[in-house]
């Protein structure tokens, strides 16, 4: 069903200077005549970039609370002497990173949709359920937000950096040159950013007293733990099926999802 | 505030100078500054551009033009680059897409409704409802993509429905052409607004082509190569309503003309106070051109330059959501189409006439703007907002 060429077969690759035995010989002379001393570390480069960190003003704000519940609330935590517009803009951040998810596990699908199966790998119930955990996450920090008289359909800071940061994943998933286990490795990042950012933000939900939200956000957590070990069996799996060796003693490749 | 173009004589062209640090300067906020500050910056590149293009066609044409056009296209040259490096880097090529289509629609709207001329108006509310389709589905794309909501960027100026589907808008390049305005008779208004428009829709279709191979999705890739069709066809439809027996010069004088009232326009009601210092610099700036293109003109074509402009600039352009004009058009022209110069019924178009061969033959494989928009609801949020709830209902946790 798939292209029968794969990425890890031996093939006309031209990029490596050993590609062109007599052009890259003159490369490496044209370079040598033709520069100026070598200076790795030249201090231009650093101080016009520092000039203008220090001068920019950030990407954005947190907008302000909807709700006079919200109001109440936000005063309440700088009562306290905390800032709850940090926690805001940490929620906002894991909205968007979760209903990107969803998108990712759908672009996941249609990978899978495409490939030649290979044991030890996910299947369609597998991403499927994994998407859906992924929505359930988005629901539940939008509800989180709402609780706490924030819009949940604004972009926080946060929320628009990790966008940024992100965006190369979507981009691996969404080609359709990319096999499926080239896209897993875009998932394993993802979830390894995810994993750290529930629990960062399970955290400070408790700090702050948030605590019926810390607990959703603990078993959010779980979740999210469960996804990173199975996309890790499953990129394991695929790597020792692409390479033709066994799988280790303790590996532990996780068992198909089951409803 | 009335601007008098024919005796304002702005900044002398040796005057106008820049670094680098100037042209790379900091930039607007996408999460904080007003959706109308992107239209602006967005609009002012796509007038920019239309300059330098406009002065290196006018240079391969004309000998005795080309050191004062080289003088002043380096200038506009560093314009541009100053006023599309406003745009910030955390904006991605589809959110800027989206910029695009805004400023399309509202600008369009905008000049639709200040338009003097019935037939150039009806050609402006037109195309207008072919911008507003594309948005609907750049919308779907950001949505069904990225779990991205086009509305963070539109900040609920503009309606996100289908307009006149895109699947319909492609016609054959004789379907395309307009009648153009009479030079001797047409108001300056009218020769400003096609400007406009010629240089915006050019704009967009330049960056579609740009951006578009940058996508890795197979749909995307698809959707930006059909809209891209698109916005040639605008480009062919709003230059083709600019009366061709103008001379060079007259062209150019026209082009400054433009440019001193759009950046006027900005300045006047830009809530970023760098970019509003910046739109007053460049009004400044492009009076000097205006300056100088005019002494052109009565030194080469011993002619007043004062006879083709307008004394006092027409009414700044208002950057606010045109929502009711948009939908009143939607209701009443949606179905129009174009046959030869003229816009008329869908009825009125046959089957085997050239826009349907031509629309049939494109759309054989399939449509990129149909399969991404299939059932496509815009809600705050996201689509995936709807489905929290559909979900529940199957019996999981929420």
């Amino acid at each position: 069903m798939s292209n029968p060429t794969k990425p890890t077969e031996t093939g006309p690759n031209r990029t490596g200077i050993a590609a062109s035995p007599i052009d890259g010989k003159a490369m490496v002379e044209g370079a040598q005549k033709g520069s100026p001393a070598a200076v790795f570390e030249p201090p231009g480069l650093s101080t016009l970039r520092i000039r203008y960190s220090s001068k920019m003003p950030p990407v954005g704000t947190i907008p302000p609370p909807l709700s006079l519940k919200g109001v109440a609330s936000t005063a309440a935590q700088m009562i306290k002497g905390n800032k709850p517009t940090v926690f805001l803009d940490l929620l906002g951040e894991r909205l968007a990173f979760e209903r990107t998810g969803t998108r990712l596990y759908e672009a996941l699908l249609v990978k899978l949709e495409a490939a030649d199966p290979h044991p030890g790998g996910p299947t369609r119930e597998d991403l499927e359920r994994i998407r859906d955990e992924e929505l359930e996450h988005f629901g539940l920090v939008k509800r989180s937000l709402e609780a706490l008289g924030a819009d949940p359909t604004a972009v926080t800071p946060s929320a628009d950096v990790i966008g940024v940061a992100s965006s190369g994943l979507l981009k691996v998933v969404s080609d359709p040159r990319v096999t499926l286990n080239e896209a897993l490795k875009a998932a394993l990042t993802a979830e390894l950013v995810d994993n750290d950012s529930w629990l960062m933000l399970a955290d400070v939900a408790e700090r702050l007293g948030q605590e019926d939200m810390a607990a959703d956000f603990r078993r959010a957590l779980a979740e999210e733990e469960d996804h990173l070990a199975r996309v890790r069996s499953w990129l394991n799996s695929a790597i020792e099926g692409e390479a033709g060796i066994s799988a280790r003693a303790g590996d532990g490749h996780a068992p198909s999802l089951s409803p | 505030m009335a601007l008098d173009i024919t005796k304002e004589r702005g900044v002398p062209l040796d005057r106008q100078v820049f670094t680098w640090r100037e042209l790379a300067g900091p930039t607007f906020s996408k999460l904080d500054d007003d959706a109308f500050t992107r239209v602006r910056t967005i609009l002012m590149n796509g007038i920019e551009s239309e300059a330098v293009r406009f002065s290196h066609a006018a240079a391969r044409m004309n000998a005795r033009l080309q050191g004062p056009l080289a003088r002043v296209r380096r200038i506009e040259h560093h314009q541009q680059t100053l006023v599309n490096w406003l745009n910030p880097a955390d904006q991605s090529p589809l959110e800027t897409t989206i910029g695009y289509e805004q400023t399309a629609i509202e600008v369009t709207a905008m000049l639709a409704q200040q338009e003097p001329d019935a037939y150039l108006a009806q050609v402006y509310r037109f195309g207008m409802l072919e911008d507003f389709d594309h948005l609907y589905r750049y919308s779907a794309l950001m949505d069904r993509l990225y779990g991205m909501d086009a509305n963070n960027l539109l900040q609920s100026y503009t309606d996100i429905r289908p307009g006149r589907p895109t699947v319909v808008e492609h016609r054959d390049p004789m379907d395309d052409l307009r009648t153009p305005y009479d030079k001797q008779r047409a108001q300056p208004l009218t020769k400003l607004n096609s400007l406009v428009l010629v240089a915006a829709e050019n704009q967009v279709h330049d960056y579609y082509l740009n951006i578009g191979p940058q996508f890795a999705d197979p749909v995307a890739r698809q959707l930006y190569a059909e809209i891209a069709s698109i916005e040639e066809q605008h480009v062919t439809q709003y230059e083709s309503l600019v009366d061709p027996t103008e001379t060079w010069l007259e062209k150019w004088l026209m082009h400054e003309a433009t440019e001193v009232y759009t950046y006027w326009s900005c300045a006047q009601t830009e809530s970023n106070k760098t970019l509003k210092a910046i739109w007053e610099r460049f009004v400044d700036y492009e009076l000097g051109h205006l300056t100088f293109v005019g002494e052109l003109m009565k030194e080469i074509e011993r002619r007043d330059p004062a006879e083709l402009l307008p004394q006092k600039l027409p009414s700044p352009l208002k950057f606010e959501s045109q929502r009711g004009f948009i939908r009143q058009t939607l209701q009443n022209e949606v179905d129009l189409r174009a046959i030869g110069t003229q816009i008329v019924p869908a009825g009125q178009e046959r089957p085997d006439g050239p826009s349907a061969l031509y629309r049939a033959q494109l759309n054989r494989d399939g449509s990129p703007s149909e399969i991404i928009a299939d059932g496509y609801v815009w809600v705050p949020g996201t689509e995936i907002v709807s489905r929290i709830g559909a979900q529940s209902l199957n019996g999981r946790r929420m």
